[in-house]
């Protein structure tokens, strides 16, 4: 196990470069279905703004 | 085949069209990610000069890849809006630049933890293919500030769709940059005379990774556009049948 951490002395820069990459990956993963749902709400209140309106 | 592409550049079509395939890109990018994963990790000898460090390349290579094919995306989409003038053109270059930027991103920060060891130093600045991949972040950072500073959308467009068609002239500069120039950044690995400079334990889980993260960024990308198509088509009437009448799927 503790080999595998090591990763040959390189442990702290593959782990690292493996960890920044989950990180930004899941940045934009979770991103956008959250800007999605945003825009649905936004856009609902933007419809409903216009028919009160007309 | 025409009759099809002709009816996905419908925004109704297209938003349906999107949210189911959204899910399909999901599982294959799951599966070749995790696969491509464990084995660059796990499985993949390790390199007789670089040692284990060179694990590094399952995430660098997909996303410097990446980085590169989504500005080509966006340059592309831009070039078909301005001369066709097809609105959904438009939304898929201004949802490519955000993920092009992480890509890039993440494509600087990755080379420069594995130039740390085996170069010795995280940054060089008279590296040609370094600099090229920086001045590609700046790029999309100015695509989306152009876009952000410009309150009118179609006038958004058209002139983030100029500045996307200028820059795409450092994608290839990127590509060739190693064989143009003396550099420090190895020569290409997989396109090359001769077939790939690897042996298939670490091709393979190096061409699940750019499989992985080609469809993950399918997947993200058809999100985006979607989430784009609805703040653009908000008031067409079948938006407003989606989201406050019975139309199905949001």
């Amino acid at each position: 196990m503790m080999e595998v951490l090591a990763m040959g002395g390189y442990g702290n820069f593959v782990w690292g470069a493996y960890g920044l990459t989950i990180i930004v990956l899941a940045v934009c993963i979770v991103g956008g279905p959250v800007r999605h749902t945003k825009a649905i709400n936004d856009v609902r209140h933007r419809i409903r703004a216009m028919e009160a309106k007309s | 085949m025409w009759k099809f592409f002709h009816k996905l550049a419908s925004p109704p079509h297209f938003y349906q069209f999107a949210g189911k395939i959204v899910p399909w890109f999901a599982v294959i990018a799951i599966a070749c990610i995790g696969y491509g994963g464990f084995a660059g990790l796990f499985v993949a000898p390790a390199d007789y000069q670089q040692g284990d460090a060179f694990r590094i390349i399952y995430v660098h290579v997909p996303a410097s890849y990446l980085s590169m094919m989504a500005y080509s995306i966006m340059a592309i989409s831009a070039g078909i809006g301005l001369i066709w003038r097809i609105k959904l053109s438009h939304a898929v270059a201004a949802a490519a630049a955000p993920l092009g930027a992480w890509f890039t991103f993440l494509a600087l920060a990755t080379g420069s933890i594995w130039g740390k060891p085996m170069w010795g130093t995280w940054w060089e600045w008279g590296d040609p293919r370094l600099t090229s991949e920086l001045l590609l972040l700046f790029l999309y950072i100015g695509y989306m500030a152009l876009r952000a500073s410009i309150d009118d959308i179609a006038k958004a467009d058209k002139a983030s769709a100029v500045l996307a068609l200028v820059g795409v002239v450092n994608v290839p500069i990127i590509h060739f940059s190693v064989e143009w120039w003396s550099s420090l950044h190895q020569g290409p690995t997989l396109v090359r005379e001769g077939g790939p400079a690897m042996a298939p334990d670490m091709l393979y889980p190096l061409l699940a990774m750019i499989l992985g993260f080609t469809f993950l960024f399918g997947a993200l990308l058809l999100g985006r556009v979607r989430t784009e198509v609805l703040y653009r088509e908000y008031r067409a009437r079948w938006v407003r049948e989606l989201l406050l009448g019975d139309g199905g799927t949001t």
